[in-house]
């Protein structure tokens, strides 16, 4: 029998261009909540107040890549955890943001800041600090090697925990029996 | 239902009338409708689809099939730059770049005023003369700046092509040397007199103990294939003769179509004679469409001498005929199971096999398709015996084999060897030096390294349908194998999976390694690939599409290596040219309003 | 004395002229597809019904069982290669279940699930493929094609109508209506033609009943595809 390291697992986790969807269906993994708080600690993630990415055993990525900004926080993910998760439809295959994808950046602008109702002479912003958008939403694995993908929108809080477990007891995760879903 | 102006109206009833309405000539009737316009309107596909009674949706599929068929306007002059690794070796890029130029236009895309449009296409079969190209059909090989600026300004000032100088039109045979087939004088008949003297069963024994093989690529036995059809069941039996002759570096048919053509048709009516046929087709691939008044004007000698036509050299009940069927650019067509859809006026997409085309082929009919050549060698069994035509080459391959040399060397051209022949003899005789590999066989045949150099032609060493293409020391393998991927993945018919979608993604895959943008994983991955296509294509095309890339990747692997910029992982598509527009709409060309794509660069 | 052929080690007994897959899920075994159908002929283009038999690799939708074959189909490596092309399939085309009403429905979607494809892996092709909602009863979204041309062959050899065709060739190909307009309203396709019930995925849409069957009780929900295969193989 092996056991579980004595060490917490560090984890982190981000949201990219997603709903925050997978987060909540990470939570709602219920009391095995606290089954995990025994063997992993949060590292940077919408639930602490960690601003950057330290090194870590295992990053969890929601959402595909929209912007400069995404790629850059990825990029971070990618070199500070030993493995990289895709958390969700979004971050797998770009999901609905992707839906973007096949109307030109340029209508997408102007449609949003210059001829949505209630907007006056409105502009698309130029401000050096905001983020640039890409032309087009990309999954993850498009910008950096990921190692497993965790599909569904949003994938199920029991699927979530499957897969987590099999990855922190060193088994090849699976989702079988119904726990696989694209929806 | 748009109207069509009564001009074109009239010419289209009038081509319809031509082909008796009859539905297996679609892409006859689309070839000859398309030289109405120069171009095929959304209400001539209608006309067309309701003139034969089959649905529109089946002429649009023909018509979305073909690569020289336009569903869209494309200018009245249509040049096409030949696109095949020799043409490129030669320099055909910056021509194009250079007529585009010239001609205010940009590639791709026709000029304003509908006078032209400049673009590429697939190997033309003149790489023993290019660059090469082809203007509204008709090819021009030798092109260099001073020809470019000259039509240039032919095109400005609308001179018709019949007034462009006749040389631009001169397509050389190049035959540098020759053997028992290109040495060979036979009046029309001959041959046929003689099979017809030993009876059918006589000649085919005859062709058994010729132990001739095709000469298309797969090399089946000739005289296996005409038996088979000979023995199916059904009364009409078709003889097909396989010029389309799309392999890249290819271009023996053309010669012997242009200075052989009577030992080409008296091979079919041979292969008519063995069978019990009275039917038979060239399938002539668009990019020879020029060949065809000559060739049309050697039939009706055949016909006026009794050599076709019905009780051919006055034996009774032995009726034969051919017709030319053009096709219109598509390689896959080359297929044997694709010619004879084509044939019958659908797309060109392979059938399933069994069954086999001489069981049930042309319109459900037992039928033989032969190359070119392979037809034209069964006149050296007829006149000189099989066991003649055996005595030469090797073992298993019996004869000689026509070769097809470009790339580096001093005498590109035409070479007849007996099989058998050493490949650095080869070499030798067409004066190459320093030669770092040779593509044999086409894009889908075997690329051979300089330790390679002592094998031999011949179906058990070295097969080849004919192409010998030669880079010497100073070409990049890896580009080689790149301009072949995009032929591929161009000329994938979409039929199946793997080779659908499995050519676009190792194009893009050699893409981003040309670009800068590869790293170890996408070896990986393209190796995954090759396989998948090897396995489970569903036709030759696919299967062999990775085969340049296989080659390389083993003979040649620093040529990939030298292009990886990380031993790791690398993002699929430019970073940066992603923000791009961006970057316009917005005005902004800050730090922030960049990305670098190779990551170790960036800031940390 | 019947004869047969070994899959996977298993014998497997067939009738001359039955195919491979045929005789396999006759007898019990499951081998995947997507073109084909058991009433039509087998076409041969998707390649997920692809078997090694006696060591090449074959459609066994389309090849006829032999005396005394070894056939390999559940095995890590012919596993993999399905794998691979329901990921060709997945990038090619747009695919977002979370809003396709095929969802559950779906047999690219199933076979997804059957081999566990958890990611498309590749270069997201992202086709620009306009929908067309022309129709008063049927919508048309060609953005998840796979090209089984099961609504061409139906829509021609059963309805009579030649509704659909392809267009184009490799990866430009796609779906055309029998229309100068290119609409399919302006066809004569109707909702009851066999050809509108027939795709396995979700191209050819009956307006307005989207969701009548919730999500968690459609067909994939109740069983997987191989197991609701060869049950209907059986009755
Ligand atoms: C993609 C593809 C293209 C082909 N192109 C040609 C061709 O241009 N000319 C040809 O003779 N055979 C071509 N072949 C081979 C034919 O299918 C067929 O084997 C040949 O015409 C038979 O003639 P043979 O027995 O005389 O060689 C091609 C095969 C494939 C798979
Ligand atoms: S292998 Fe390629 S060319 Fe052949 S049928 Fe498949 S898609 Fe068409
Ligand atoms: S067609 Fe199938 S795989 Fe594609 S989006 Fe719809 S449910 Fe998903
Ligand atoms: S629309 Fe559906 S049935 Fe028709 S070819 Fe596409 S996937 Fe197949
Ligand atoms: S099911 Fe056999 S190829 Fe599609």
């Amino acid at each position: 029998m092996s056991t579980l390291p004595a060490r917490k697992l560090r984890v982190a986790t981000a949201s990219l261009a997603g709903c925050f969807g997978c987060h909540m269906s990470f939570l709602d993994i219920d009391e095995h909540l606290f089954e995990l708080v025994d063997i992993i600690e949060f590292d940077r993630s919408p639930l602490t107040d960690i601003k950057e990415v330290g090194p870590c055993d295992i990053g969890i990525i929601e959402g595909g890549v929209c912007n400069s900004e995404n790629v850059h926080v990825l990029r971070e993910f990618r070199r500070n955890c030993k493995t990289l998760i895709a958390l969700g439809a979004c971050a797998v295959n770009g999901g609905l943001p992707a839906q973007r994808n096949h109307i030109p950046l340029a209508e997408c602008l102007r449609e949003v800041y210059q001829f949505r109702p209630g907007v006056e002479n409105g502009q698309i912003p130029n401000d050096p600090e905001l983020p640039l958008p890409l032309d087009k939403v990309r999954p993850i694995h498009e910008v950096v090697r990921i190692d497993y993908f965790i599909p569904g929108c949003p994938p199920s809080g029991p699927a979530i925990w499957k897969f987590l477990t099999d990855l922190i007891a060193g088994r090849t995760p699976r989702l079988t029996g119904g726990l696989l879903h694209y929806d | 239902m748009s109207a069509l102006p009564s001009d074109e109206s009239a010419a289209l009833d009038g081509i319809l009338q031509r082909h008796r309405h009859d539905p297996t000539r679609l892409l006859q009737i689309l070839i000859d409708a398309q030289d109405i316009a120069g171009w095929l309107p959304a209400p001539v596909l209608t006309r067309i689809a309701a003139g034969l009674d089959i649905p529109r949706a089946r002429v649009e599929g023909v018509a979305g099939f073909y690569s020289f068929l336009y569903t869209r306007p494309v200018g009245r002059y249509r040049v096409l730059f030949s696109d095949n690794i020799t043409d490129r070796m030669l320099g055909n890029a910056e021509l194009l770049d250079a007529l585009c130029r010239k001609l205010w236009i940009e590639p791709g895309k026709m000029s304003e005023d509908g006078l032209v449009s400049v673009t590429t296409t697939s190997c033309t079969g003149l790489c023993d003369q290019g660059p090469a190209m082809l203007v509204n059909g008709q090819a021009i090989g030798q092109l260099n700046h001073r020809r470019i600026n000259e039509i240039a300004e032919m095109i400005r000032q609308q001179r018709p092509l019949e007034l462009w100088p006749a040389e631009f039109f001169q397509v050389d045979d190049n035959i540098r040397l020759k053997g028992a087939l290109l040495g060979l004088e036979m009046a029309p008949g001959e041959a046929l007199k003689a099979a017809i003297a030993r009876g059918p069963e006589g000649w085919l024994a005859e062709m058994q103990a010729s132990n001739l093989r095709g000469r298309g690529g797969a090399g089946f036995a000739t005289a296996v294939k005409w038996a088979s059809a000979r023995n199916a069941p059904g009364e009409l039996k078709v003889i097909v003769c396989n010029a389309d002759e799309g392999e890249p570096g290819t271009f023996k048919d053309r010669v012997l179509l242009n200075r052989y053509a009577d030992l080409v048709f008296e091979g079919m009516s041979l292969a008519a004679w063995a069978v019990g046929a009275g039917e038979g087709f060239v399938y002539l691939r668009g990019e020879y469409r020029y060949l065809r008044p000559q060739l049309e004007a050697v039939l009706a000698c055949r016909r006026e001498a009794g050599l076709l036509g019905k009780n051919i050299l006055g034996q009774p009940g032995f009726d034969f005929d051919i017709q030319i069927h053009l096709g219109a650019g598509a390689y896959v067509c080359g297929e044997e199971s694709a010619l004879i859809e084509s044939l019958e006026g659908k797309r060109g997409t392979p059938r399933i096999r069994p069954p086999f085309p001489v069981i049930k082929g042309y319109l459900g009919r037992p039928t033989v398709v032969n190359n070119v050549e392979t037809l034209a060698k069964t006149c050296l069994v007829a006149l000189h015996g099989g066991a003649d035509f055996a005595a030469t080459g090797t073992a298993q391959s019996a004869g000689t084999k026509l070769i097809s040399i470009s790339g580096d060397c001093a005498m590109p051209g035409i070479y007849e060897y007996p099989f058998g022949a050493q490949i650095s003899r080869i070499l030798e005789d067409c004066g190459a030096s320093d030669t770092q590999a040779i593509q044999v066989g086409g894009a889908s045949g075997i690329c051979l390294a300089s330790y390679e150099f002592q094998r031999r032609i011949a179906y058990e060493d070295v097969p080849t349908a004919g192409a010998f293409m030669i880079f010497d020391g100073t070409r990049d393998l890896f580009e080689v194998a790149r301009a072949f991927i995009h032929f591929f993945a161009h000329e994938s018919c979409g039929f199946c999976t793997p080779c659908r979608v499995g050519t676009s993604l190792l194009k893009g895959f050699m893409d981003k390694l040309a670009d800068g943008h590869g790293a170890k994983a996408d070896l990986n991955d393209i190796d995954w690939i090759d396989r998948l296509l090897k396995n489970a294509s569903h036709c030759g095309l696919g299967s062999a599409s990775p085969n340049p890339v296989i080659d390389t990747l083993q003979k040649f692997r620093p040529a990939y290596e030298r292009r990886l910029v990380s031993l790791d992982f690398e993002p699929a598509f430019d970073l940066d040219a992603a923000l791009a527009e961006a970057r316009q709409l917005t005005a902004r060309n800050d730090p922030g309003a960049h990305l670098k794509t190779h990551e170790e660069e960036e800031e940390k | 004395m019947t004869k047969q052929f070994l899959l996977d080690g298993q014998p497997v007994p067939f009738e001359d002229g039955q195919t491979v897959l045929e005789a396999a899920r006759a007898a019990g075994h499951y081998i995947p597809s997507l073109c084909w159908h058991k009433d039509f002929p087998p076409h041969g283009s998707c390649k997920l019904c692809v078997v090694k038999a006696a060591g090449r690799h074959v459609s066994a939708c389309a090849t006829p069982a032999k005396e005394g074959w070894e056939v390999e189909s559940n095995t890590p490596e012919i596993n993999g290669e399905r794998r691979g092309l329901l990921q060709m399939l997945l990038v090619e085309g747009n695919h977002f279940c979370p809003s396709c009403e095929k969802s559950g429905d779906c047999e690219l979607q199933a076979l997804g699930y059957e081999y566990e494809v958890l990611t498309p892996r590749f270069r997201h092709f992202f086709p620009d493929r306009p929908v067309d909602a022309s129709h008063p009863d049927v919508l048309l979204d060609f953005n998840r094609c796979i090209f089984c041309e099961l609504c061409v062959r139906a829509s021609r050899d059963i309805d009579g109508k030649s509704v659909f065709a392809l267009t184009g060739r490799g990866i430009d190909k796609h779906l055309v209506v029998n229309a100068e307009s290119g609409r399919l309203a302006d066809t004569d396709f109707a909702k009851t033609d066999r050809a509108a019930n027939i795709c396995p995925v979700g191209v050819i849409l009956h307006k307005r009943v989207g969701f009548a069957v919730p999500i968690g009780e459609r067909t994939f929900d109740l069983a997987t595809i191989s197991e609701k295969t060869l049950k209907e193989g059986s009755s």
